[in-house]
């Protein structure tokens, strides 16, 4: 399965729904899309990650990425997952640390610092 | 023991067919179910993690996983062919210090997932290759019923 992306607006916010593999051969996709989104002037990013199936390092390198870029627009980024098997990866990578984890992208949405 | 080998052009779109086939084979070997997202992310990681380092050296061969199984356990071992420095050491210098970082920063990521996923697991490096090797315990097929 390939990597599936579609972007929306929701107030300041662009919601960037993930579908598929997120690895070594389809992360690059997800990078252009964020750098594209932050060049454009969307600083405030959601990425929801429900239709991820499979999500390696080099998915969560091009995520931290992406939050250092929003970040240098005082921007932010906040993911939206529900899935154990995905979450692992963050978990063990210390990764729930340093994005927001959100349950759903209406909440996501919502939330400020 | 029996074993499948499975060598592959060092380009990041072959990954997930390693990933597939190792699944694949984990799971005839009686790995359980709910590890084989484990075995796949895991092989994954090493397979990226070699792609990447015969790429950034420039190197043609292919990377070379080997599927073991065993009495009772399945063991993964993944190898590269890429010369590795000793730490301290200055590695070659190719491309922007920037992308050196990056890359360098990605190969890190991989291992941690991959030492954070698996218990069993061994990293040797040397002038002819890398070689991680990764172990889960198996459960014997139940017998069929007669």
């Amino acid at each position: 399965m390939d990597l599936s992306l579609s972007t929306r607006t929701v107030g300041d916010r662009t919601v960037v729904e993930v579908g598929g593999e997120i690895d070594v051969y389809t992360a690059p996709k997800l990078r252009e899309q964020l750098v594209e989104l932050v060049n454009d002037g969307s600083f405030h990013l959601v990425v929801d990650m429900e239709g991820v199936d499979f999500l390696d390092s080099t998915g969560l390198g091009v995520l931290v990425g992406g939050l250092k870029r929003v970040r240098a627009h005082e921007g932010s980024l906040r993911l939206v997952c529900n899935q154990e098997r995905i979450l692992k990866i963050f978990r063990i990578t210390g990764l729930t640390k340093v994005f927001p984890i959100h349950t759903s992208v209406e909440e996501a949405v919502a939330a400020t610092d | 023991m029996a074993t499948v080998e499975l060598r592959f052009s060092a380009l990041p779109e072959h990954v997930r067919t390693a990933r597939l086939v190792a699944a694949a084979v984990a799971r005839r070997s009686g790995v359980d179910e709910a590890v084989l997202d484990e075995v796949r992310l895991a092989v994954g990681e090493a397979c990226t993690r070699a792609v990447g380092l015969h790429q950034s050296g420039g190197i043609s061969a292919p990377v070379r996983v080997l599927l073991i199984e065993e009495e009772k356990q399945f063991s993964i071992e993944v190898g590269d062919e890429a010369p590795h420095t000793a730490p301290g050491e200055v590695p070659g210098a190719h491309g922007g210090a920037d992308e050196s970082d990056a890359e360098t920063e990605e190969d890190e990521m991989g291992l941690a997932v991959i030492s954070g996923l698996v218990d069993d697991v061994e990293v040797t490096a040397g002038e002819n290759g890398g070689l991680i090797r990764m172990s889960w315990p198996t459960t014997p097929p139940a017998t069929l019923a007669p």
